[in-house]
């Protein structure tokens, strides 16, 4: 019950406090500010709740995956060189993103931004590439309608995609806010959450390329 | 066990007598042992409820702040003495009930054929079951009696101390199938099958009813379940037998169309595959059974093991038997697309009531190009 | 061509949308539209909107939050339990051939209504304004980890109400039971608007529910005051903490259940249907991972306000902390292993169902130990019975009986003849009723005289709690009763006459529960006028030991004016115990956030495209969506989100205190 005065200071209280007072110290004169800390550890936390959605989204995905209801099979319908350059064009711009935080960290506004586009033009191509094998695929007649092994591919791929949309909506905002601002406390902490939210997108797409796509193709 | 429930319900015997539970005293012997279990179930968990409630009124009394004599320890707070009883007290009664959960749950598995007929009556050699396949229809119940190829709506009747193994599945929303005097419920699914096993003990008209919400008919999809002596179901099978009408194919279709507080029905004659057909989704002509469109599937496709397994289901003439039940059309996948896209399968048909539902289901499916 | 434009228009919606043909439905309408002219009258005439909108709807602080939050609980409240009285009044009469008053279609949207509301709109709402209002108090921080996020997530809990009211006047809600079960609530059995008002409700309020679920737990990692370990903080928040996991980690898989229906409903996707593969089983085990946290997520803050209570009215430190709190997270962890209890009967296997059945019941053991915890709590101590105190003893012989029903329907062969039927109701009444309800009421007593400065009137709380404690058992045991007569739930008309009576008692329950929230709502207004007899003006009327009771009733916008710092986990009750003496100099200025009415915009269009998803007005859809994202961007360009205090301010404040507190009024 009565823990000392001194081990509460080494962690906490202010240096303007007595250090052996009696009674013990009940409040400290300065504030204590959280902010960014609580949005690293906010922005994670919510990134483990969208990782939930992909989780039964794959669950989802392994439920049903075999359900062609007589029609296309995963086999039959993946493209997979297609898929190998679009996981490419994902992987590619996550490291891009990569150098741009690296410049973040050095202060260069400028390079910051040219990696930023360049990030973005390859997320770009992620969802163009995306967008054609959708269309290809509803246009030979295996759409989300047709099965439930379909449904569940497009729904899977296409929240992932959804992701990427507004992944690249908020790089084009950021951009402009680091043109504005530079890379001002508040822009750099915007950045860190992009990164980490592109990355987390990336970590999906591995899972939904191994276990959709290579997995399909083997099944 | 009568026991038991004399005990248990002593408090309250006087409130409720003139009332039946009969969930507590059914009529047939796995209702009878369910029923056993919520009673020692409940007196178990009352070894620790009833002290933890005298013990709340009695330190809310004496501790009350008025009472001065009461001692008084505003900085106490533990004791790993009595931590120690707190968890081990509920965690005893929890292994013991723990114990007795899985030792029932597996004797009083629905799907487990029984192993008596009643607690003094073991199952005669070489008996076999009464075999009933129940449909929960939008808002009625079908029973159909293969063994004597006969069916009835919201009517069912058992011998006394026969085995009755039932196979339920419903024709499109969810229900449960419950007899509370008979056995627990089970739940009756669309284009799935589940298994009842039970035995009725005592002659008697029982109540029968869904007990789960399935839509605007729910409150009167009742029927009567009736236990009757071997002659009584003698006569009761002949004269469902001598009512004539027959169901067939287009009977179920017409039949299964939504009503409400439907009377009984009695068929004569029934198409023995009409249960399968149901189950399977394919009742309605020119529409691919799930199983066999299950069987493409798990091999592969059509483009792979699936053509030889469509082949396979061409010349079987069907699982489930109907000769123009077939996966017609369904050579190459080219083909299997073209079939969805010209069939409207790509465009989802707009808002259809229920009734209409079934003719819309009827082009989606695939095998009717 | 008219019509081709009238459809692109107002998409599913005309004028038959609206029930003018139904009386009832019609009188409510204008006894709502009434007392919303006048309201609005009201506020224009004192010109009170711009205070509104400045002080309340656009605030940042959490206390107003969470008032705001449990005004909108207590509102809904009204609302499901109109609902709950009006299946007593249908179910007490519709025997001997009575059709009773509802027809299928009104009785079945009434009881989907209620289990969706007093879930969704009433119980999640009290309780997170509870947890909003005290834990960032409890733990001496000046605010939430991100207020504008919980301004935001607050709107659109009134969202997905909002909607969920327009059902009543525009169109109908969902007829399938409040968990909505395909196939009933595929497109082919449910093609009207009633399952699109519920999925659309919901996901409007579930993405408040997450956000809130995030902020919290960040607010109580991060947030605390120095020398508060995690095993130093008050129960409540430990209790809050978990929830807010739960809410976290199952919030998100109710979000997407709910989308796979949407597709299956907009889209034409296979996920639930019977054909093509599809799989309505899958929807009944993902909606119940959700589901069974959900119940974890009401009871376990409930628990902490026991905790409180007991130890604050015993005026004893509280018996087993430690146990509590590891009890606590055994319960959070355990609750979410358990969810195939609620469909035993869906046909799995024998060793399947027993896993699930004894998973449940171990979660009783922790539950135990807490209930014992709060015995030895009472045990040589001296206890006070004011409202927070009478509501826990209450809870305390209640709950039990609701737990020892809950294990017994957790054995699969016992739940075969139980399930769906009203024993089943009533055990889930008597947990919810008598551990939720009974626990937000113990707290809102408790609390209410931190958050106004005074308390409320004793009598006119005694006759509620007498009229809810008496009214639930009088309402709830027949129910027990007739689950084992072999009744099921959500029947509209009875053959058997035998029944009535059982049903008659019930409705009469309900009457009596009908006059504890009369009885509450007259000792609110009761209370309100003699405010000045029932005024505190220490801050700490309950001889409190935790936190929020070191500071004024109601707390400043900044709560503490210096940080506090912890030594106990008691710590209020340590501070006085140990000479603390208020700091009444130094005062510094105070940065805390600044108001925005960036959230109650977002989720007002959040709302409007709700609306128009469920009515299919495609256009407006896109016109919502499109200002959803220029807002919610724009609003990440202003950087001026903060502010400072003046430091006269403060002064001002805390020398009005000290007035108030050497009593010179």
């Amino acid at each position: 019950m009565t823990t000392t005065v001194e081990a509460m200071h080494g962690s906490h209280a202010g240096h303007d406090t007595p250090r052996d007072a009696t009674p013990p110290v009940f409040y400290v004169r300065d504030e204590h500010a959280h902010e960014a800390a609580s949005t690293a550890l906010g922005f994670w936390i919510y990134l483990m709740s969208d990782c939930l959605i992909f989780a039964v989204l794959f669950a989802t995905y392994g439920v049903l995956g075999a359900s062609y209801a007589g029609g296309p099979t995963a086999k039959e319908l993946f493209d997979l060189p297609l898929v190998a350059l679009n996981t490419s064009m994902l992987l590619l711009s996550s490291i891009t993103y990569g150098f741009a935080m690296l410049a973040m960290e050095k202060g260069r506004t400028a390079q910051t931004q040219g990696w930023l586009a360049i990030t973005l033009l390859f997320g770009l191509a992620f969802l163009g590439i995306e967008l054609y094998e959708f269309a290809h695929l509803i246009h030979e007649g295996a759409g989300p309608w047709r099965s439930a092994f379909l449904s569940a591919f497009f729904t899977l791929v296409g929240t992932h995609g959804l992701h990427v949309t507004f992944g690249s909506v908020w790089l084009v905002t950021l951009m402009v806010q680091v043109a504005r601002r530079g890379l001002i406390p508040a822009n750099r902490r915007r950045l860190m959450c992009l990164s980490m939210f592109w990355h987390f997108l990336d970590v999906i797409w591995i899972g939904v390329f191994t276990y959709v796509y290579l997995m399909g193709a083997l099944r | 066990m009568s026991r038991y429930r004399a005990i248990a319900l002593l408090p309250v015997m006087a409130a409720l007598s003139g009332c039946n539970l009969v969930v507590l005293n059914p009529a047939g012997d796995v209702a009878s042992q369910q029923g056993d279990l919520v009673v020692i179930s409940t007196l178990l968990m009352l070894l620790i409820i009833v002290p933890v409630m005298a013990l709340t009124v009695l330190f809310a009394w004496r501790y009350r702040q008025s009472n001065n004599t009461a001692r008084y320890e505003p900085d106490w707070d533990h004791s790993t003495q009595l931590e120690l009883v707190i968890w081990a007290a509920p965690l005893l009664i929890i292994i013991c009930l723990g114990a007795i959960t899985w030792v029932t749950t597996h004797k009083l598995d629905p799907y487990r054929p029984l192993d008596r007929i009643a607690s003094d009556k073991p199952l005669p050699a070489g008996a076999k079951p009464l075999e009933v396949q129940v449909v929960a229809l939008d808002w009625k119940w079908l029973f159909v009696y293969p063994e004597y190829g006969i069916a009835s709506v919201n009517e069912m009747a058992a011998p006394v101390d026969r085995q009755i193994r039932f196979s339920l599945t419903a024709s499109s929303v969810m229900n449960a199938f419950y007899v509370p005097a008979l056995a627990g419920m089970i739940y009756t699914m669309p284009g799935m099958e589940t298994k009842l096993h039970a035995v009725i003990n005592e002659p008697g008209t029982y109540k029968g009813f869904s007990s789960n919400y399935s839509g605007a008919g729910f409150s009167h999809m009742r029927f009567n379940f009736l236990g009757l002596s071997n002659q009584d179901f003698d006569g009761w099978v002949s004269k469902v037998k001598s009512s004539g009408g027959s169901l067939d194919r287009n009977a179920y279709l017409t039949l299964e169309k939504p009503s409400e507080a439907v009377p009984v029905q009695h068929y004569g004659t029934v198409d023995p595959k009409l249960f399968n057909a149901v189950v399977n989704l394919c009742v309605r002509p020119g529409t691919m059974c799930m199983s066999d469109m299950a069987a493409i599937d798990r091999a592969g496709g059509l483009n792979a093991g699936g053509k030889a397994a469509a082949d396979a289901i061409l010349r079987a003439n069907t699982l489930a038997g109907f000769p123009d039940t077939q996966p017609t059309g369904l050579c190459t996948v080219a083909e299997a697309v073209d079939a969805a896209a010209n069939s409207g399968a790509v465009q989802r048909p707009t808002v259809t009531p229920i009734s209409a539902s079934a003719v819309q289901a009827g082009p989606q499916r695939l095998a009717n190009p | 061509m008219l019509e081709t434009l009238t459809t692109f228009l107002f998409g599913r919606l005309s004028l038959e949308s609206f029930p003018y043909h139904e009386p009832i439905v019609v009188a409510t309408f204008f006894a709502v539209l009434l007392g919303g002219i006048a309201l609005v009258a009201a506020l224009s005439y004192f010109k009170l909107w711009g205070y509104l909108w400045t002080e309340w709807f656009t605030t940042v602080d959490h206390k107003r939050i969470g008032i705001m939050y449990m005004i909108l609980g207590l509102i809904m409240l009204l609302r499901g339990f109109a609902d709950a009285i009006m299946m007593r009044a249908q179910q007490a009469i519709a025997f001997n051939g009575s059709e009773g008053y509802l027809n299928s279609h009104h009785f079945d949207q009434v009881f989907t209504a209620h289990g969706v509301i007093m879930i969704f709109f009433v119980a999640m709402p009290l309780v997170t304004g509870l947890m909003n209002y005290v834990v960032p108090l409890q733990i001496g921080a000046r605010d939430v980890s991100f207020p504008f996020l919980n301004n935001f997530s607050f709107w659109m809990t009134v969202g997905g109400a909002v909607l969920i009211m327009a059902s009543l006047f525009v169109g109908e809600f969902a007829r399938t039971g409040w968990l909505a079960y395909p196939p009933l609530s595929g497109l082919e059995a449910s093609p009207d608007v009633g399952v699109d008002y519920y999925i659309w409700a919901l996901q409007v309020a579930g993405v408040g529910t997450t956000l809130s679920g995030i902020n919290l737990i960040c607010t109580i990692i991060k947030m605390r005051a120095p020398g508060m370990t995690m095993m130093k903080m008050p129960v409540f928040t430990w209790t809050s903490l978990c929830t807010n996991v739960l809410i976290v980690a199952s919030f998100p898989i109710l979000t997407a259940v709910l989308v796979l229906l949407s597709l299956d409903r907009y889209v034409g996707t296979h996920f639930f249907t019977s054909d093509m593969g599809g799989n309505p089983m899958m929807y009944v085990n993902l909606i119940w991972i959700w589901g069974h946290p959900e119940v974890y997520i009401l009871i376990l803050p409930c628990f902490g306000i026991f905790s409180e209570v007991t130890s604050t009215f015993t005026g004893k430190k509280l018996f087993g902390y430690t146990s509590m709190v590891y009890a606590t997270v055994v319960i959070t962890i355990l609750s979410y292993l358990v969810w195939l209890h609620h469909f035993f009967t869906m046909g799995s296997g024998a060793s399947v169902n027993s896993f699930f059945g004894i998973t449940t019941m171990i979660i009783s053991i922790p539950t135990g130990a807490k209930i014992f915890n709060w015995l030895f709590t009472m045990y040589r101590g001296r206890i006070r019975f004011e409202l927070p105190m009478m509501w826990t003893i209450a809870f305390m012989l209640t709950f039990v009986i609701g737990g020892m029903t809950g294990v017994l329907l957790a054995v699969p062969p016992a739940d075969f003849v139980l399930h769906n039927s009203l024993f089943l109701i009533a055990h889930f009444h008597n947990v919810i009723i008598g551990g939720v309800l009974f626990g937000l009421f113990a707290g809102i007593y408790y609390w209410w005289p931190k958050a106004f400065g005074f308390r409320l009137d004793p009598f006119w709380g005694k006759m509620s709690f007498w009229f809810w404690v008496i009214g639930f058992y009088f309402a709830f045991m027949p129910l027990y009763v007739l689950g084992l007569m072999g009744v099921t739930r959500r029947l509209r008309v009875f053959e058997d006459p035998s029944l009535q009576i059982w049903f008659q008692i019930a409705a009469f329950g309900a009457v009596l529960i009908a006059l504890g929230i009369g009885s509450f709502l007259i000792q609110i207004a009761v209370s309100v006028l003699k405010r000045n007899q029932l005024v505190d003006v220490t801050g700490d009327p309950w001889e409190g030991r935790t936190l929020e009771w070191a500071t004024s009733s109601p707390p400043p916008g900044y709560n503490f004016a210096f940080t506090p710092v912890i030594h106990d986990n008691d710590a209020w009750w340590d501070m006085k115990k140990r000479g603390y003496a208020r700091p009444l100099e130094g005062f510094r200025p105070i940065h805390m956030p600044s108001n925005t009415g960036a959230g109650i915009i977002l989720a007002g269009i959040s709302t409007v495209l709700g609306f128009a998803m469920i009515w299919h007005i495609w256009w407006l859809a896109a016109v919502s969506f499109i200002g959803l994202l220029v807002v919610a961007i724009g609003h990440t360009f202003n950087y001026n989100r903060d502010f400072h205090i003046p430091v006269d301010e403060v002064v001002r404040t805390e020398s009005e205190r000290t007035r108030l507190l050497s009593g010179q009024v």
